[in-house]
């Protein structure tokens, strides 16, 4: 299967991600839509890893361990920050008793 | 050889030490230490001076270097003092009459209170150091120091009573009419330098008199004597920078004494003098010189015929003596008009000096139509300011006599009408100081009868410099006794010879000397002194039974009075045009443009500000958008470059 396919729906998962975080206004969406984008991100990488195996053979193992490999860091990175992120969350509602991002508008002028 | 002319340096440090001592101490010292140290100082230099002008007598002259004041490569001006026959006369003149008007301001000044008392004496003991630094500076650059220092301590001194607005303008107009001066000096100065690369007086003045040596052209040297002459019109009070000497009598009148009638005035000449030989060899330079200062001598005179205030007439009459002195450096008499130069300050002093003591007799009157009969309250200052009055009416054998006579016979040398104007400004000069003496002191007391009670003669501090002053006045010309009465009688131009040798020897090889027959100079002689006793004569017989009428002045003597409106003319022509172009520059371009233009861009910065704190609206999407628009933006240059 070509790898373009995979690309597109990287590139097609990260987007909707995007435009997830821009326009949501609950801040539990927007952490999902920011895994969304890690995901995708990991996607692409472990389809790379693949390619590097199927089209260079075994001259070239490293580069598709290397992404193997990275695919792991970022789920690492990506666990680290929901926790500090949903703790975060977590205070605030504590606070305003609302999860919605558009109170958070105190840094305002 | 160590020469031990190398001491000259503490002639103008004695008075300096004095400025210090007693600029800085003020607040704390009493009146009779400040006027002991800053006329101690004074007498220490005239000591020093003695000793000096003895070195000099006998032919040892120096020039002093010091330190090197400008050291470039291409230009060395060294801090040099040039101890010479000139200098060494002057130095002289300079702290003896100096000394005088210093003990003499003891007394006067008395009722100052002790600081203004020594600020007094410090501005005093500056003015002197400053003028011993003009006049015994070995370059142009040093006299330019002095020169400044002397019109800077002018302004100090005629604005002493500063609490008065109209006392201040004074100072001020002197000072800005001193600087227009100065604009022309600098020039010459400049353009000296840049042609001979030095401007020390033995090496350039050795320079030039030299025919195959000389590179100044016959421009250059025209140019750089006609600049400065300007100098010397502006320290000198010549035409056209005149009208600042008669304002300046607003100062206390032991400082007109010594600034304006004895010391600083006579700068312009000192300068004409030490530069005799580009004068000389600038014949357009030197008709410019004698026309200006007959025109000076004529104008002043006449405008003091109508003048009431004691002190004017002596101010104009001081314009009126510096213009003979003029006609005496365009005429080529150098040594007559340096001798002139000593002469009036011997007897103007003195004039000055006993006018201060009949104002402060009169308590501070000087309006002479309110004086009259103060023969009898004031003897010692009655005979003295008579000797004065002789002296500068040039009657003989008093000084005045073989100055002003000298110098009328070089004019009749050069041109016979130049003679019959000074004639007539002789004439007017007896006329006027004996209608002054005579309003003075003889007929009627016409003053208000609790000022005739308070008349006195002055104390001892004052009356002492004027007996010593009419000394001099009266035997000070027996030094200048010319050829037709004496054979080898001209000792002061036996002494200055060397430092008019350049100019003698140029005036030999191109065209020679004119000589008048001894009959001639009798003839000449015997008209203006008998012209002069005549006015002297006639006034004495006007004045001396004035009576005071109301009657204003009408006609001629009104226009005379209003001192031919000259302040007037000059406020219309230059002061008035540009206090018109300030005001439309200040309303205009300041106000309008510059300030707009500043002001303008703290505008755009609000405004730009105000538009960017709009970005700041506290969503957090908003933030995020922001981002994620500034990765794409770089991503896509990124891709492009």
């Amino acid at each position: 299967m070509p790898v373009n396919y995979y690309i597109f729906l990287s590139v097609a998962l990260f987007c909707i991600g995007v435009v997830g975080v821009l326009t949501r206004r609950n801040a539990i969406i927007i952490f999902m839509c920011v895994e969304l984008m890690l995901n995708a991100a990991n996607l692409l990488l472990v389809a790379f890893s693949k390619m590097h195996n199927l089209v260079l053979g075994f001259d070239f193992p490293k580069l598709a361990s290397d992404a193997q490999v990275f695919v792991f860091f970022i789920m690492v990175v990506a666990a680290a920050e929901v926790s500090v992120g949903l703790s975060i969350i977590v205070m605030i509602y504590r606070n305003t008793h609302s999860v919605d991002v558009n109170f958070l508008n105190r840094l305002k002028n | 050889m160590n020469n031990v002319l190398q001491i000259v340096w503490m002639i103008p440090f004695l008075p300096l030490i004095g400025f210090l001592i007693n600029g800085l101490g003020r607040q704390r010292l009493s009146k009779s230490v400040s006027g002991i140290i800053g006329s101690g100082v004074i007498l220490g230099s005239f000591i020093l001076s003695i000793w000096v002008f003895l070195q000099v007598k006998n032919g040892n002259t120096y020039v002093a270097h010091y330190y090197d004041f400008i050291n470039t490569s291409s230009l060395k001006i060294g801090f040099d003092f040039q101890v010479d026959q000139l200098s060494s006369l002057f130095l002289l003149i300079i702290t003896g009459v100096g000394f005088l008007i210093h003990v003499y301001s003891t007394s006067y000044m008395q009722e100052e209170a002790s600081k203004d008392f020594a600020k007094y004496f410090s501005y005093l003991n500056l003015f002197v150091f400053s003028m011993l630094l003009l006049v015994m500076g070995g370059n142009y650059v040093i006299m330019f120091i002095g020169w400044e220092g002397v019109g800077l301590c002018s302004y100090l001194l005629i604005g002493f009573w500063f609490k008065n607005n109209n006392y201040n303008d004074a100072a001020k107009k002197a000072f800005i009419m001193n600087r227009i001066g100065d604009l022309g000096f600098l020039l010459a100065v400049f353009w000296l330098l840049s042609k001979l690369g030095t401007t020390d007086y033995h090496s350039a003045f050795a320079l030039i008199a030299d025919p195959q040596k000389n590179p100044l052209t016959l421009f250059d040297i025209t140019g750089i004597t006609l600049l400065l002459f300007l100098g010397a019109t502006g320290k000198s009070a010549q035409i056209p920078l005149y009208t600042w000497l008669p304002d300046a009598m607003a100062g206390p009148t032991p400082v007109s004494a010594l600034i304006h009638a004895a010391t600083m005035v006579t700068a312009g000449i000192y300068m004409i003098a030490r530069s005799n030989i580009l004068f000389t060899m600038a014949p357009v330079t030197q008709t410019a010189v004698a026309v200006v200062g007959l025109a000076t001598t004529i104008l002043a005179a006449t405008i003091a015929l109508k003048q009431n205030d004691i002190k004017k007439v002596l101010a104009y009459s001081t314009v009126s003596q510096l213009g003979y002195m003029f006609v005496g450096l365009g005429v080529g008499a150098y040594t007559g008009a340096v001798f002139h130069v000593m002469t009036h300050a011997f007897f103007k002093a003195l004039l000055f000096l006993g006018a201060g003591s009949v104002i402060h007799a009169m308590g501070g009157e000087q309006d002479i139509r309110n004086m009259g009969g103060l023969k009898k309250y004031m003897s010692i200052t009655h005979i003295t300011f008579l000797l004065g009055c002789l002296a500068i009416a040039g009657m003989p054998p008093f000084s005045g006599f073989f100055s002003k006579d000298e110098i009328l016979a070089e004019a009749f040398k050069q041109n016979p009408l130049f003679w019959g104007i000074g004639v007539a400004g002789a004439l007017m000069t007896a006329f006027y100081m004996f209608r002054l003496y005579a309003m003075t002191f003889l007929g009627k007391f016409r003053g208000k009868p609790d000022q005739e009670h308070h008349l006195h003669e002055s104390p001892a501090a004052i009356t002492i410099p004027l007996i010593i002053l009419a000394v001099l006045a009266v035997v000070g010309g027996l030094i200048g006794i010319p050829e037709v009465f004496m054979h080898g009688g001209h000792q002061l131009e036996t002494f200055l010879e060397p430092v008019f040798a350049n100019t003698n020897e140029y005036v030999k090889e191109n065209g020679g000397v004119k000589h008048l027959t001894h009959s001639t100079e009798y003839i000449l002689m015997a008209v203006s002194v008998g012209g002069a006793l005549i006015a002297l004569v006639y006034a004495w017989n006007k004045f001396n039974k004035y009576e005071k009428t109301g009657a204003e002045e009408t006609g001629i003597g009104k226009i005379l009075a209003n001192k031919w409106y000259v302040d007037e003319i000059y406020d219309s022509i230059i002061g008035k045009p540009l206090q018109s172009i300030a005001a439309f520059f200040n309303s205009i371009i300041e106000r309008k443009a510059i300030d707009g233009l500043v002001n303008g861009v703290g505008k755009a910065v609000n405004y730009g500000s105000r538009q960017i704190r709009l970005l700041q609206s506290g969503q957090v999407g908003n933030y995020v958008l922001l981002m994620v628009v500034g990765m794409l933006v770089l991503f896509i240059i990124q891709l492009f470059l």
